[in-house]
């Protein structure tokens, strides 16, 4: 009896939401944290040179250093303006010609092979041309990120576009519905997962590229104080500048998939076992 | 009501899917199709509900051709083909979305509640069986109340019990507001059960192979002597229609 009832409870708690916090996003920094006590320890101890890599502590007082000056919210400040604006404009301009020439067989005949060719150009290839172009300060830079954000959110738009079930499509046909409605009420929600992805290797790509767009002549920024640190030899500070992007990359990934995961709880995904 | 004269259709790659197609079908008529794969059957279906467009001959509602889908025919495709995006609710209310809020409201309601799903409102496609799916596929195509009410092989996918329920259930809804239904289906029993009017095509070209009015009482018992009787003889033109023809038609008509 009393066995069944242990059942029947166990059972009860797995049905009832936990009312215990989850903690489970806590096991992602098992191994960043691990890893980085590990060379604290071994340096300490004197097993290992901190020189050329400094220890997670030196970087973090470097960091705090930079952060007391107000230097750190400076160079945080402009990347972010470029980051955000390059991405801004790559995503606008990859979201209407990708939807166009998904949709429109005419212009994608016109653009998709040109766009095709570009693509495989190397975006730093064409650094020399947009200084050359848009001047050594801001443009060329938010440019030069806007071409490498674009490329993604063209292919997989376009792409999705064109494999979105026919099946759905037809229903939209009996319906008779208008060229806007096809687009609004079946293409994009049936593109958004595709098209969120999207975004999130847009906006990688975007965190790549200013670095590029940085080392390419600018006052401040991060990519400014890594190549700062290279030049002066100060490692701890090229670590610095690269911790702040990782940190900076995550977060705005993390802002990017929790806003549009409101837009997909739809879907009827793969859902892993714990 | 519906009539399709001389109706040829031809695919871009040469195959002639149908041939010189002549069915006229009246008002609060329910027609089944029966036919083996390839005879033509769901292109005839796609033809009449605008999908889809003849290479010569006309389909005709109440004297006007149809050149593209209308509001007054609905389809329901053999799969639910809801959007996985929205609620079922939403999903009902795609075939009557010119209407004020208020009214869609009301009408989707009410057309859920006749297929047995009121309290599913709100709910996502993903949590439904097939059966509850194809029957919101059903309030969909009803809910703006079409003259004519086309189905594609509409409960091909489930299983027999439900299927079962499903043309009991198909029935109940005709007879709210006798819509003509035209039911294209490769099930015998289905057909018997739920038409007036039975049409058999033979495939290479599709065309009427024979067309029969069972005059069976109504509700249709599907273990009665009448009822099998008919079974019998129209698996034996199904089975002749579906062969390729040989010269020799005197083979048993019936192969179970």
């Amino acid at each position: 009896m009393s066995s069944v009832n242990s059942c029947a409870a166990s059972t009860l708690e797995a049905a009832l939401p936990s009312r215990r916090p989850n903690l489970k996003w806590l096991l992602g920094f098992i191994l960043p944290v691990g890893l980085a006590l590990a060379w604290e320890v071994a340096v300490a101890l004197k097993w290992a040179d901190g020189r050329l890599l400094p220890t997670p502590s030196r970087v973090f007082t470097t960091l705090a250093g930079l952060a007391r000056t107000g230097e750190l919210a400076a160079h945080v400040l402009a990347t972010l303006q470029r980051v955000a604006l390059g991405f801004g404009f790559g995503v606008a301009a990859g979201t209407v010609l990708g939807a166009v020439s998904g949709y429109w067989t005419l212009a994608r005949r016109l653009i998709d092979p040109m766009l095709q060719a570009l693509r495989n150009i190397p975006s730093i290839a064409w650094v020399p041309m947009f200084i050359l172009w848009f001047g050594i300060f801001e443009t060329s830079k938010v440019i030069l990120i806007a071409v490498g954000v674009f490329f993604p959110i063209y292919l997989s738009l376009s792409g999705a576009i064109l494999g979105v079930d026919r099946k759905l499509v037809e229903v939209g046909r009996i319906f008779r519905f208008s060229h806007r409605e096809m687009i609004t009420r079946i293409l994009l929600p049936a593109t958004l997962p595709a098209y969120v992805i999207s975004l999130r290797s847009g906006l990688g790509l975007g965190w790549m590229f200013v670095v590029a767009a940085e080392f390419m002549g600018a006052e401040e920024g991060l990519g400014f104080l890594l190549v700062d640190g290279q030049q002066t030899g100060r490692p701890a500070v090229i670590l610095a500048s690269i911790t702040a992007f990782a940190i900076l990359g995550k977060i705005t990934d993390w802002l990017l998939a929790s806003v549009s995961a409101r837009f997909l709880t739809w879907q009827d995904s793969f859902k892993p076992a714990e | 009501m519906l009539g399709i004269s001389n109706v040829d259709k031809r695919y871009p790659n040469g195959l002639l899917a149908l041939s010189g197609l002549n069915l006229d079908v009246a008002e609060g008529e329910i027609l089944a199709i029966v036919g083996g794969s390839g005879c033509g059957k769901s292109t005839l279906l796609r033809l009449i509900s605008g999908l889809d467009t003849p290479t010569a001959g006309t389909v005709a509602l109440d004297g006007t051709p149809v050149t593209g889908p209308r509001p007054e025919i609905g389809l329901v495709f053999q799969e639910p083909r809801l959007m996985p995006w929205l609620t079922i609710d939403q999903n009902v209310a795609f075939g009557i979305r010119h209407l004020p809020q208020a009214e869609q409201k009301a009408r989707v309601s009410e057309s859920l509640a006749r297929v047995g799903l009121a309290s599913h409102v709100g709910h996502w496609p993903r949590e439904l069986s097939g059966g509850q799916a194809q029957r919101v596929a059903l309030a969909r195509a009803l809910v703006g109340r079409p003259k004519v009410l086309l189905l594609d092989e509409p409960f091909s996918a489930l299983d027999a019990l439900t299927r079962g329920d499903l043309q009991d259930h198909l029935l109940d809804l005709w007879a709210y507001d006798r819509p003509t239904m035209i039911l294209v289906t490769h099930d015998i029993e289905e057909a018997l059960v739920l038409a007036d009017r039975i049409v058999v095509m033979q495939p290479n070209p599709g065309r009427v192979r024979v067309e029969v009015t069972p005059p069976l009482a109504r509700p249709r018992d599907r273990l009665d002597a009448e009822f099998l009787q008919w079974k019998y003889k129209l698996l034996g033109d199904l089975d002749h229609a579906s062969r390729p023809p040989t010269g020799d038609e005197s083979f048993p008509a019936v192969a179970i």
